[in-house]
């Protein structure tokens, strides 16, 4: 199986050595990554290629980074029913960068961006109708990304004196609660807690001498 | 004759509409009877599962996807359980393979005698739906026998299944597999050449082979338009490679050919239902390594590694190596995957769930253009879409 998937990758990486960036097979799973410019090329060649045929495009999504330079990784997940293979295909993107649209390739794309939009805020450029799809009209905020509240930031409620539903701002009884279970037993360093004054009386005592 | 200019009327259908099988709201633009142009509004149900997932532990995830597509909850969690098992890398044991497949069958009997009973109500057939609904409830007693619960059961859990079968739970799916029969023959006599069922399917909402692809079809909708794929029979997990079974294939690609699939395919679940009670080895049901399975309640009264096994298990939970998946399961509707990312801690960093309705929902749109408003309905209700999962 991972044969194969080394097959297809060296053989994607040979025909649109511009496009990719590079390919590895981890976990039995073959990623691909490309770049932002020449995104559709390469999808379109996954698609049509007689080796390839990844027809299908069951999704797109992204993983949110903050730490990193290019915050969010796009990711395309693609299947080919002829050769019986998935496929993922990787972007790095900033916060500021346009993605071009893949709805010119494949029709399935066009709901998969919008939730990716709506989710995260990756904006897709030139794509038909770039509307929020699973959020409330009038959402303000990208939820899926690191930084918005899991409780979110506006409640609403049914107003009896003004007859509407009305927004508010969330306010917990309770804070809300994150446990941090990375224990120090586990994956332990050589260090104990509290060595380090240990050390460092010795090094005083050093540079004393 | 002076000219008289005809404006296209816009037509809101839903949130609330008994047709829309859930929350579905539906902006119709309408020359005359004639859908023009279908823009479907959904994220009526969002609950945010995914962002919770990332909050929560690996084993407290699993709950979530029985209320993602509530009419078939076990074919999503063994799409998780998979996922993680992968990452983990794990083994289960093989009778809990097989308690697996032979819930994932009863899971797409369940949700196919759903889906095609209220189809038939919403063309205009009640009676299969007053017979249907007493074999679901048969179905559900199954379901509480093993996890205690009717619907939401978590019963698939990274590792294998929580618990073994109840005694005699076995001769009683085999009874269910005896009579079932009866009455998915029933039904075909009342709808599959029935004059009025067929003349609001036949050659409604057809999609061509590339056309189903190319919109991300899975499932009954993509074998309808005639491509044989069957995760189960293409990429086989757990025990599925050791079953017998035959997958129907459609050739019109319409409202009729879904329906006719998910009959057949009922058929063959019970075949595979049957070949699971005849070859189910003993043994345990869930891996047995106690730093990700939780131990025997016995085992914990007498052993004190145990006690801390079971404490760890349920507070902090275990750690998954870092990496990422994506897993996919034929779920009754489709393809549905599961796309984990790990980071090495006690919870996902990012799980990212597939589902198969989703991509329906968006080809309503190509799928009802130039029909009419009547045929809508028809449309939604052969592409199986129930809103948990297309919300998420």
């Amino acid at each position: 199986m991972d044969e194969a998937l080394n097959d297809l990758g060296a053989y994607i990486a040979a025909a649109l050595p511009q496009d990719v960036i590079d390919t590895q097979v981890a976990g039995g799973e073959l990623v691909v990554r490309a770049r932002v410019t020449t995104l559709t090329k390469l999808l379109a060649f996954l698609r049509d290629d007689s080796n390839c045929l990844f027809k299908v495009l069951l999704d797109i999504t992204a993983v949110d980074y903050p730490e990193r330079e290019e915050r969010f990784e796009v990711v395309y997940i693609l299947l080919s029913l002829s050769q019986n293979q998935r496929i993922k295909v990787k972007l790095d993107v900033g916060e500021d960068v346009a993605v071009p649209t893949a709805s010119t390739v494949f029709s399935s794309a066009n709901w998969a961006e919008r939730e990716t939009w709506d989710m995260y805020g990756i904006y897709f450029s030139d794509h038909p109708d770039l509307r929020r799809i699973l959020t409330d009209y009038g959402f303000e905020g990208h939820p899926l990304r690191k930084d918005f509240p899991l409780t979110g930031r506006v409640e609403v409620r049914y107003d009896e004196t003004q007859k509407r539903v009305v927004y508010d701002p969330v306010k917990l009884t309770q804070d809300f609660r994150s446990f941090d279970f990375l224990s120090p037993w586990e994956g332990m360093t050589d260090v104990l807690p509290g060595d380090e004054k240990a050390s460092a009386g010795e090094e005083e005592e050093a540079e004393g001498a | 004759m002076s000219e008289v200019a005809i404006k296209n009327l816009t037509l809101n259908f839903g949130p609330q509409h008994p047709a829309a099988h859930g929350v579905l709201r539906l902006v119709l633009e309408m020359d005359g009877e004639v859908v023009e142009r279908a823009d479907p509004h959904i994220g009526l149900l969002h609950r945010g599962t995914e962002k919770l997932i990332e909050y929560k532990t690996y084993l407290q995830a699993v709950p979530y996807f029985d209320r993602l597509d509530y009419v078939s909850p076990m074919c999503q969690e063994h799409a998780y359980a998979l996922a993680v098992e992968k990452m983990l890398g794990i083994e289960v044991p093989e009778r809990g393979q097989y308690i697996r497949v032979l819930f994932s069958e009863i899971t797409r009997i369940l949700n196919h005698i759903m889906n095609l009973t209220t189809y038939a109500l919403d063309v205009g057939a009640m009676t299969p739906l007053l017979w249907g609904f007493e074999e679901r409830e048969r179905l559900m007693e199954f379901y509480e026998r093993v996890s205690g619960a009717r619907l939401h059961a978590a019963y698939f859990r990274p590792g294998g299944v929580h618990q073994d079968m109840p005694a005699g739970l076995v001769e009683d799916i085999y009874d269910f597999c005896e009579s079932y029969p009866k009455f998915l023959d029933d039904m075909e006599t009342l709808l599959t050449e029935n004059r009025i069922f067929k003349q609001r399917t036949v050659d409604i909402g057809v999609f061509t082979a590339e056309e189903a692809m190319d919109w991300g079809m899975s499932g009954p909708m993509l074998r309808a338009s005639g491509v044989p794929w069957d995760l189960r029979k293409s990429q086989p997990y757990d025990v599925y490679d050791r079953m017998n079974f035959d997958v129907p294939v459609g050739k019109t690609g319409d409202c009729y050919a879904r329906y006719l699939i998910r009959v057949e395919e009922m058929r063959q679940s019970l075949r595979i239902i049957k070949q699971c009670l005849d070859e189910m080895p003993d043994g345990p049901v869930m891996a047995q390594n106690h730093k990700l399975t939780p131990p025997r309640r016995g085992d914990m009264k007498q052993s004190m590694e145990a006690l801390i096994h079971h404490f760890k298990l349920y507070t902090e939970g275990y750690h998954v190596p870092a990496g990422e998946t994506y897993t996919a399961v034929e779920a009754p509707k489709g393809e549905f995957g599961v796309y984990v990312v790990a980071d090495g801690t006690n919870r996902p960093y990012k799980c990212k769930i597939r589902a198969p309705g989703f991509a329906f929902m968006q080809a309503l749109a190509p799928l009802s253009k130039g029909h009419m408003l009547a045929d809508v309905p028809a449309v939604i209700g052969s592409m199986d879409i129930v809103f948990g999962e297309v919300d998420r």
